[in-house]
């Protein structure tokens, strides 16, 4: 080694040493490859007062759940529609040399493609795995759960019960959204934990979509109340499917003077409903144990607004035609009735997102969902007593915290295909006399 | 104490008839069980990187301070892109299967018997 090369030699170290400092505050300053887009992590979720203590691992679970929703709808799903482009639909023509004659031909040629198969697999499983998750974290703290919940609502007059009521068919054929047991199954006496794993579990299944308290479409619904229909000041209001009352509360709370009666066929909904909306602070609610197609406890006139929200498509036609003729006399001459629902079949909308659209109802347990959606629902609210002018249309999309939750107003890198938290409104207001 | 089990009443299968979809049933059972564990994994990941972001900050922790630990917005986004990313690891096989859909490409057989002309 000579004495000339040696400085040089150090130029190149010194050099090199640069690039690396430079390279080192680059890596240090450069964003991340793409902003992140995903649902926040779990431990945002608002802690009412029958919220069950969930540990790390148990959030954890929760925020991979959320995210493999997410990445099911955002990255596997195109790859169906593409399938359907490229393969299904062209192999289809070529066989039968026409085109689908309804969604139904559609879903039985997505049933033979892989990619369908893989996504939806995928997708039953994630929402089984979801079920356990949650089943688990209430079910062990049952005891803690159901005192508590005994505790908020002994001998209040808020919670009615009955104990003999006959569970309707349209609820005891399938557990709904593969939840076992339902909304109505008591484990043991005074069980609400059922409803604790809805509740809780629900931010997986969107995402995070409908908020801290899952009162984002609530929120959506009472804010569009009041923009449509101004000076409107309900003084009792009925919450039909109430379930767990997520969707209710929301609206009691945007209108506190009312008195607010919430109807469902599920005991252990009812009462962790009552419990959790008092811890919440809302005392406008009552929750009452009855199946809705029978309102019969309730007088002619006695509502100026009754509300349902993603309920219609749990029901049955019967019950479906006898809620719309019950809205009718239950409503006073100028109120309003108000059903949100993901949008209806119609000709508008593609064969493909039909059969898209159909995947819950045959392979999450919603089976009336197909049914439901394919029905003309101003026809039958107009047969059920309603006139024509007086139906009310509209649009919502859950209203959550945009600094901590996704909202689905704003998402458009994804459809869930009846699961995004936008919905219709369909509606009707009451003839004045 | 209750007298309910929760491990076993965690799994209990909703009822209605559960439909399958993969072609061969073991295949379908498989995929189940190894998302299943896919899960346990993002769990376990997650909570080395609370165990990690806690000592980085405290110097020491208990099992008590992992329990009670909040990721920061951006905390969490880091979190959640780890998570992504994992998932897109794991899925490859659906992400080059989409590709492949318009692709036309020939076999490395063609391929081969074509260079062996050219």
């Amino acid at each position: 080694m000579t004495a000339s090369v040696k400085p040089a030699q150090n130029k190149a170290k010194a050099k090199k040493a640069e690039a690396k400092k430079t390279r080192a505050a680059k890596a240090k300053a450069a964003p991340p490859p793409q902003a992140y887009d995903g649902p926040p992590d779990y431990r945002v979720v608002g802690r009412h007062g029958m919220f069950p203590d969930i540990t790390h691992d148990e959030a954890a679970r929760f925020n991979f759940l959320a995210q493999m929703n997410r990445c099911l709808a955002a990255k596997v799903m195109p790859g169906v529609k593409a399938a359907f482009d490229a393969q299904v639909e062209p192999a289809f023509k070529k066989k039968h040399g026409r085109d689908f004659k309804d969604r139904h031909e559609v879903r039985q040629a997505l049933m033979q493609d892989p990619t369908w198969r893989w996504w939806s697999a995928l997708r039953r499983a994630t929402m089984e795995q979801r079920q356990q998750a949650g089943r688990w974290i209430t079910i062990r703290q049952a005891d803690a759960l159901n005192a508590k919940a005994a505790n908020l609502t002994r001998d209040d007059a808020r919670l009615t019960l009955d104990p003999k009521l006959a569970l309707p068919r349209y609820v005891a054929a399938v557990d709904h959204h593969c939840m076992p047991g339902s909304y109505h199954t008591e484990l043991v006496a005074g069980d609400v934990t059922g409803a604790a794993n809805y509740d809780i579990g629900l931010f997986a299944t969107t995402g995070g979509m409908l908020g801290a308290y899952n009162d984002g479409g609530g929120v959506a619904v009472a804010r569009w109340v009041k923009q449509h229909l101004k000076g409107f000041k309900p003084k009792r209001i009925l919450d039909i499917g109430c379930g767990l009352g997520h969707n209710v509360l929301p609206i009691a709370q945007a209108f506190p003077d009312a008195e607010v009666v919430a109807v469902d066929v599920g005991a252990p909904m009812l009462r962790y409903g009552l419990a959790r909306a008092k811890s919440l602070g809302v005392d406008n609610v009552r929750f009452v144990q009855a199946d809705v197609s029978d309102l019969s406890p309730f007088e002619d006139g006695s509502f100026d607004w009754i509300q349902s929200t993603m309920f219609l498509h749990e029901t049955s036609y019967k019950s479906m035609q006898a809620i719309f003729r019950e809205t009718q006399r239950l409503l006073r001459p100028g109120g309003i009735v108000l059903h949100v629902e993901q949008p209806q079949y119609d000709e508008s909308m593609p064969l493909f997102e039909q059969a898209m659209r159909d995947w819950d109802a045959f392979y999450n347990n919603e089976p009336f969902w197909t049914k439901m959606h394919e029905v003309d629902l101003d026809d039958w609210m107009v047969k059920a007593g309603f006139k024509q002018q007086s139906l009310i249309h509209g649009g919502v999309a859950a209203v959550v915290d945009p600094n901590v939750f996704p909202e689905a107003a704003k998402d458009s890198t994804q459809e869930d295909y009846g699961r995004k938290a936008a919905w219709h409104v369909i509606g009707a207001a009451k003839e004045a006399a | 104490m209750s007298a309910l089990d929760p491990l076993a009443l965690a799994g209990a299968r909703p009822k209605g008839k559960r439909p399958y979809f993969l072609e061969n049933r073991d295949a379908e059972r498989l995929m189940t069980i190894v998302m299943a564990l896919a899960q346990e994994v993002a769990v376990m990941r997650e909570r080395m990187d609370t165990i990690e972001r806690l000592l980085e900050r405290n110097q020491t922790l208990t099992r008590a301070d992992i329990e009670r630990f909040t990721p920061t917005k951006a905390e969490a986004q880091e979190r959640g892109a780890w998570t992504q990313e994992f998932l897109a690891r794991i899925l490859r096989i659906l992400q080059q299967e989409q590709e492949a859909l318009t692709a036309a490409d020939a076999s490395s057989e063609e391929i081969a018997d074509e260079l062996a002309k050219i």
